[in-house]
C-alpha cells in the first residue's frame, strides 16, 4: 500500500504565523510571506485583474517577447533621416508635455536645440518661439521609436544610433552621448554646449556612421549591444549610472573600423583621434546604446491584451509616466519626484529639478537600479552599503514577473536580473521601482547638479491598475 | 565676511568619485566649513572647483586627489583636515551584518523560492483570492483558510485551478491532510487506505479521530470549503480532490463528507464518482441522515473492519440535574450542527435547548478562533452554568496541529466549578500534540464525562437530561 499523494516537500504560508508553526512542527520547511495590505483602494481592482483569464498567458508572452530580443547597432544617421524629423519638430523625454508646463532643464535643452537648428541665433530668443508655438512642435521620443536621456531633446540635425532587432527588423534610436557637466541633456545651452554638439554633428556622427556600417557589413556582423550588456553587467556596470565597461567594449568593437576610415574615407587622423578620445573619456557613452536596446526589447511586449507588465517608465522633468503592455499607448502620470543623492560642488537640494529622462527604460528592462547588486559603487549615492545594493536587486524581484537568463548578477550566484515590472505586484507590495539617475539643475542652462536614486510617484501604479481592471471587466460579458 | 580658503593636492591618493562625493558632503557638515570639495583633479572637477572660486594648482592631474576647503577662519583648518581623513577612512569601512535575505512579500515570490511548495493562505478574506491565484498561476495546490472570500472570487479561482489541474482547498477550509502533512487544524493520524474529501473542517476531524481509534489510517483528507458543493460552485474542487484520491493506489475507499448538496449537484457528483475506479462513500450530513459516527462505522464495515466501541470515560460522579435545558457550547461548527440535529430529533425543537458555535463569524470578528483562544467560550460556560434552567452542558474539544497547546488547562478548572453534569466530546488522536489521553484525564478529573464520538456525547447528554423529564 504505497501512496502516490506524497508528502509536500515545502509549504508557503501567507497569513497567520500559527499555521506556519503547525507545519514547522511536522518538520516540513515553511517559507513565510511577509504579507501586508496592498496600496490603498486597490484591493477590488487587484482581484478583478487577478481573475482576468487573459492575464497569466499575456504576461508570460510579454516577458518572453522582451527577453527574446537581441539588439544590434546597424547604423548612425541624422534624426532627419532616421526618424523623418522635420525642421521645427522637437522630441523630448518622458510623457507628452507643453512648453507652458516644461521644467527648466527641458526648456534649456529645447532652447539650445532651437539654436543648434538655426531657428534662433541666441538660445534666449527661443523662449518666444516656444511660447507662441506656431512654428515648433513637441513630441515624446517614445512616440517615435526613440529614447533620450535627461531632457532627451532631439532635433533633425542630431545624429542617432540606430538599433535593430534582426528577427523582426524593428528599430529604435537614441542620440549620441555628450558627456557630463554642462551638456544639453541637462538643460545647459551655453556656447561650449553648442560647439560640442556641432562637432558631434560634423565629425563624430559621420565618422561613427562609417565605422558602424563597416562593422555591420563585415563578417563579424553588427555590434551586439545586448551581448555587451550581458558582459558589462558582470564587470561592475549597471548600465544606467555606470557604463564604463560597456563604453570600453564598444570602443574595442568600433575603433579598428574608425581608424580604417583614414584610408578608406579620407578622414583626418586628428578627427579620428579626437573621436576616440571623446568616447573613451566619456564613461556614459554606452548609456545611449543601453537605452535603445532596452526600448527595443520592451517594445516587443507592447499591445499584449491583458498583460500587466510595464513597457516604459519615462520622465519629462514635470511628470513621471508609465505605459503598460495591456493598455496600449496610454500614459499614466504623476508628479516627478526629487532624487535622493549627492550634489556636485556647491549645489544642493534647492538647485535640483525633479526627475527627468527616458533613461528609466533601463530599470523597466531590469537593469540600472534593478541591477544595483552588480554595481555596488552606485549605492553610495545615497550613503548606502554593499548589503543595500544586494537587498535592492532582491527587492526588485518582488515586483517583477521573471528573471533575464542572459543578464545575470555574479554576486547573487548569477541570478538573472529582475525583469518585467508587474503593475499588480507594485500595488500589492507597495515596493516602487528603484531608479538610478542623474540630477539636472532646475534653472534652464545650469546643467548637471548631482546624481542619486529616485522612485516613480506611487499613485501612477493604482491608476494603471484601475485601467487594467476596467479593460478586464469590459471583456467579461 | 572674511573667509579662508585651503587647497591641497595629494598625489597618488585615489578614491572613486562616489566615495569622494560622500566625503565632501560629510566635510561640508563640519563646524567652520563653508564649502568643501574633495575630488580627483579631473578636468571636469577642476572646472567645478574653479567655478566655486578655488585656485587649483596648475600641475594637478586626474591622478591627484584635491582637497579644497572654504573655512570661516584659519582655526578651522586643522579640524577640517582631520574631518577629511576621518571621512575618507569611514567611506572604506565595511558594515557588518544586514546580509540576511528579506522575506518574500507575495505568494508568487515565495513560490519562486520554494517551487515545490503547497500554499496556505489565511490573510483577510478580501485579499485571499489574489494570493491564492499566485499559487494557481504557479501550478501549485493551495489551501485557503481565509473566510469571507466573495463567491465570484471562489468561482474564478476554482475555474482557473480546474484548467490547470490544481487543487484549491477552501476558501474557509480549516482542515486538510495532504500526503500525511496536516494543514490548518489537522489531527495526527497514521497513513492508511481511506481518503477523505471534506466540505467541513471539524466534520473531517471527527472522522479522522474515529477512524484512527479503529486502527484505520488516512493518507489524505482534502478540504474543499463549505460552498464547494453549492449550486454555484458545483463541486469544482470536489471533483479535483476525488480525482487525486482516485489516482492514489494507496486509497481503497474515498469518503465525501458534506452537508447535502442541491439535488442536481448531488446527481452530478454521484455520476462523477461513479466513473472512478475507487469506491466513494457519500457521508451527507442532515436531518434524517446518518451522523458522523455512523458514517465512520459504515466506512469500517465497507473495508471489512470491525467496528469498535467508541471510548467513553465517565467521571466518578455527576452533579444533580435540576434544569431542563441542554446547553451546547461548541468550537466546531459541524459538531454543533450535528448535536443540534440529534437533540432536536430526540427532544423536539422547542425545549429551549441551545447549540452555539463559537467559531462562527459572529464570535470571531477581530479575535482568534476559539480553538486557539478559549476565553469567550469559558465566559459563556460560566454564565450557562449559573443559569437555573441549565440541566446538562455539552462541549467539544478539538485537538490537533494549530489548536491551543493544552485546552484542558483552562477548561478543566472551569468544568470543576460547574454543578450540572458536563459531557465533552474530545476530538483527537493519541498522536496529536496535546495528547488526547492527557486531555481526557484532566477533564474527567474535573467531573466531565468524555466521549470520542460527538454523536455519542450528545446522546449521553440527552439521556442525562431525560432523567429529570
Amino acid at each position: 500500500m504505497t501512496s502516490q499523494q506524497t508528502t509536500p516537500h515545502a509549504v508557503v504560508n501567507v497569513g497567520a504565523d500559527l499555521l506556519a508553526d503547525a507545519v514547522a512542527d511536522q518538520a516540513v520547511p515553511v517559507t513565510r510571506v511577509d504579507w501586508r495590505p496592498p496600496m490603498d483602494g486597490t484591493a477590488a481592482d487587484l482581484a478583478t485583474v487577478a481573475a482576468d483569464p487573459l492575464r497569466r498567458a499575456a504576461n508570460e508572452r510579454a516577458l518572453a517577447a522582451m527577453l527574446g530580443v537581441t539588439a544590434t547597432l546597424v547604423d548612425v544617421l541624422p534624426a532627419s533621416e532616421a526618424l523623418g524629423l522635420q525642421p521645427g519638430e522637437f522630441l523630448h523625454a518622458g510623457p507628452p508635455i507643453a512648453w507652458s508646463r516644461a521644467s527648466g532643464p527641458l526648456r534649456g535643452a529645447l532652447m539650445g536645440g532651437a539654436a543648434l537648428e538655426g531657428l534662433v541665433d541666441d538660445p534666449e530668443d527661443a523662449v518666444a518661439l516656444f511660447e507662441s508655438g506656431a512654428s515648433v512642435s513637441l513630441e515624446p521620443c517614445h512616440h517615435r521609436g526613440t529614447v533620450g536621456p535627461m531632457a532627451g531633446v532631439v532635433t533633425p540635425s542630431m545624429w542617432m544610433f540606430v538599433l535593430e532587432d534582426a528577427a523582426t527588423g524593428r528599430r529604435t534610436h537614441c542620440s549620441l552621448n555628450e558627456g557630463l557637466g554642462k551638456v544639453l541633456r541637462y538643460g545647459a545651452y551655453g556656447p561650449e554646449v553648442l560647439t560640442r554638439l556641432r562637432w558631434m554633428g560634423d565629425v563624430l556622427g559621420p565618422l561613427l556612421q562609417r565605422a558602424v556600417r563597416a562593422v555591420r557589413d563585415s563578417d563579424a556582423g553588427p555590434v551586439d549591444v545586448t551581448g555587451i550588456l550581458t558582459q558589462m553587467l558582470q564587470m561592475g556596470d549597471e548600465a544606467h549610472n555606470r557604463n564604463r565597461a560597456g563604453t570600453l567594449m564598444l570602443l574595442r568593437d568600433l575603433s579598428p573600423a574608425m581608424v580604417t576610415t583614414i584610408d578608406t574615407g579620407g578622414v583626418d587622423p586628428a578627427d579620428v583621434a579626437e573621436s576616440l578620445r571623446f568616447i573613451g573619456g566619456n564613461d556614459h557613452f554606452f548609456l545611449n546604446l543601453a537605452m535603445p536596446a532596452c526600448k527595443l526589447a520592451l517594445d516587443a511586449a507592447r499591445g499584449i491584451e491583458g498583460s500587466t507588465m510595464v513597457v516604459a517608465m519615462a520622465r519629462n522633468g514635470t511628470d513621471f509616466g508609465i505605459q503598460v503592455a495591456g493598455t496600449g499607448d496610454e500614459w499614466f502620470t504623476g508628479p516627478a519626484l526629487l532624487a535622493d543623492g549627492l550634489y556636485l560642488g556647491d549645489y544642493g537640494p534647492d538647485d535640483a529639478n525633479p526627475d527627468i529622462g527616458d533613461s528609466a527604460i533601463t530599470e523597466t528592462a531590469g537593469i540600472g537600479g534593478f541591477a544595483m547588486a552588480t554595481a555596488p559603487a552606485i549605492v553610495r549615492f545615497v550613503g548606502g552599503s554593499v548589503p543595500d545594493a544586494l537587498a535592492t536587486t532582491r527587492r526588485m524581484h518582488e515586483i517583477t514577473l521573471g528573471e533575464n537568463p542572459r543578464w545575470s548578477v555574479p554576486v547573487l550566484e548569477f541570478q538573472g536580473t529582475p525583469s518585467g515590472i508587474d503593475v499588480t505586484r507594485v500595488c500589492r507590495t507597495g515596493i516602487l521601482p528603484q531608479i538610478n539617475t542623474g540630477m539636472a539643475g532646475k534653472q534652464a542652462g545650469v546643467g548637471q547638479v548631482g546624481a542619486g536614486l529616485v522612485t516613480p510617484p506611487a499613485e501612477i501604479f493604482p491608476k494603471a491598475l484601475a485601467r487594467l481592471a476596467e479593460l478586464a471587466r469590459g471583456r467579461t460579458p | 565676511m572674511s573667509t579662508y580658503s585651503h587647497v591641497e593636492l595629494r598625489p597618488g591618493a585615489y578614491a572613486d568619485s562616489v566615495t569622494l562625493l560622500q566625503v565632501s558632503r560629510v566635510v561640508q557638515g563640519l563646524d567652520g566649513v563653508l564649502a568643501a570639495q574633495v575630488a580627483m583633479a579631473t578636468p571636469l572637477n577642476v572646472d567645478v572647483l574653479t567655478e566655486m572660486g578655488f585656485e587649483v594648482p596648475a600641475q594637478a592631474g586626474p591622478n591627484d586627489l584635491v582637497v579644497a576647503l572654504r573655512l570661516a577662519g584659519p582655526d578651522a583648518l586643522a579640524p577640517a583636515l582631520a574631518g577629511v581623513d576621518h571621512a575618507l577612512r569611514d567611506a572604506n569601512r565595511r558594515e557588518e551584518g544586514a546580509t540576511a535575505i528579506a522575506a518574500p512579500r507575495t505568494t508568487a515570490a515565495a513560490l519562486r523560492r520554494a517551487p515545490d511548495a503547497v500554499a496556505v493562505v489565511s490573510v483577510p478574506g478580501e485579499h485571499a483570492f489574489v494570493e491564492a491565484m499566485d499559487a494557481v498561476d504557479a501550478g501549485r495546490d493551495v489551501m485557503v483558510f481565509s473566510d469571507n472570500v466573495p463567491l465570484e472570487q471562489e468561482l474564478a479561482l476554482k475555474r482557473a485551478a480546474a484548467e490547470r489541474g490544481v487543487l484549491v482547498m477552501g476558501p474557509d477550509c480549516g482542515t486538510a491532510v495532504v500526503g500525511g502533512l496536516g494543514l490548518g487544524f489537522a489531527n495526527v493520524v497514521p497513513p492508511g487506505p481511506v481518503g477523505i474529501v471534506a466540505a467541513s473542517g471539524t466534520g473531517c476531524q471527527q472522522l479522522l479521530a474515529l477512524l484512527a481509534h479503529a486502527g484505520v489510517g488516512v493518507t489524505s483528507a482534502l478540504g474543499v470549503g463549505g460552498r464547494d458543493l453549492s449550486a454555484d460552485v458545483r463541486g469544482l474542487a470536489t471533483r479535483e480532490a476525488l480525482r487525486r484520491l482516485d489516482e492514489d493506489p494507496g486509497v481503497e475507499l474515498i469518503v465525501l463528507v458534506s452537508k447535502p448538496p442541491a439535488p442536481d449537484v448531488t446527481a452530478e457528483i454521484e455520476a462523477y464518482a461513479g466513473g472512478l475506479s475507487t469506491p466513494v462513500e457519500l457521508a451527507l450530513l442532515g436531518p434524517g441522515r446518518p451522523d458522523l459516527t455512523a458514517a465512520a462505522e459504515s466506512v469500517l464495515r465497507r473495508l471489512g473492519r470491525e467496528v469498535p466501541s467508541w471510548p467513553v470515560d465517565p467521571p466518578e460522579s455527576f452533579g444533580r440535574v435540576d434544569g431542563t435545558v441542554l446547553r451546547g457550547l461548541f468550537v466546531g461548527g459541524t459538531l454543533a450542527s450535528e448535536a443540534e440535529l440529534i437533540a432536536t430529533e430526540a427532544l423536539g425543537a422547542d425545549g429551549g435547548h441551545t447549540f452555539v458555535d463559537f467559531g462562527d463569524d459572529e464570535y470571531t470578528t477581530g479575535r482568534a478562533h476559539p480553538m486557539i483562544d478559549p476565553s469567550i467560550r469559558l465566559e459563556h460556560l460560566a454564565r450557562a452554568a449559573a443559569h437555573p434552567a441549565t440541566g446538562v452542558l455539552l462541549l467539544d474539544v478539538v485537538l490537533g496541529h494549530g489548536a491551543e497547546p493544552d485546552p484542558a488547562a483552562s477548561l478543566a478548572p472551569a468544568i470543576a466549578r460547574v454543578e450540572q453534569p458536563v459531557v465533552v466530546a474530545v476530538v483527537g488522536t493519541d498522536g496529536d500534540p496535546q495528547g488526547r489521553d492527557r486531555q481526557v484525564r484532566a477533564l474527567v478529573e474535573a467531573g466531565a464525562e468524555v466521549h470520542l464520538s460527538n454523536a455519542g456525547a450528545t446522546r449521553r447528554a440527552i439521556e442525562l437530561l431525560g432523567g429529570t423529564r
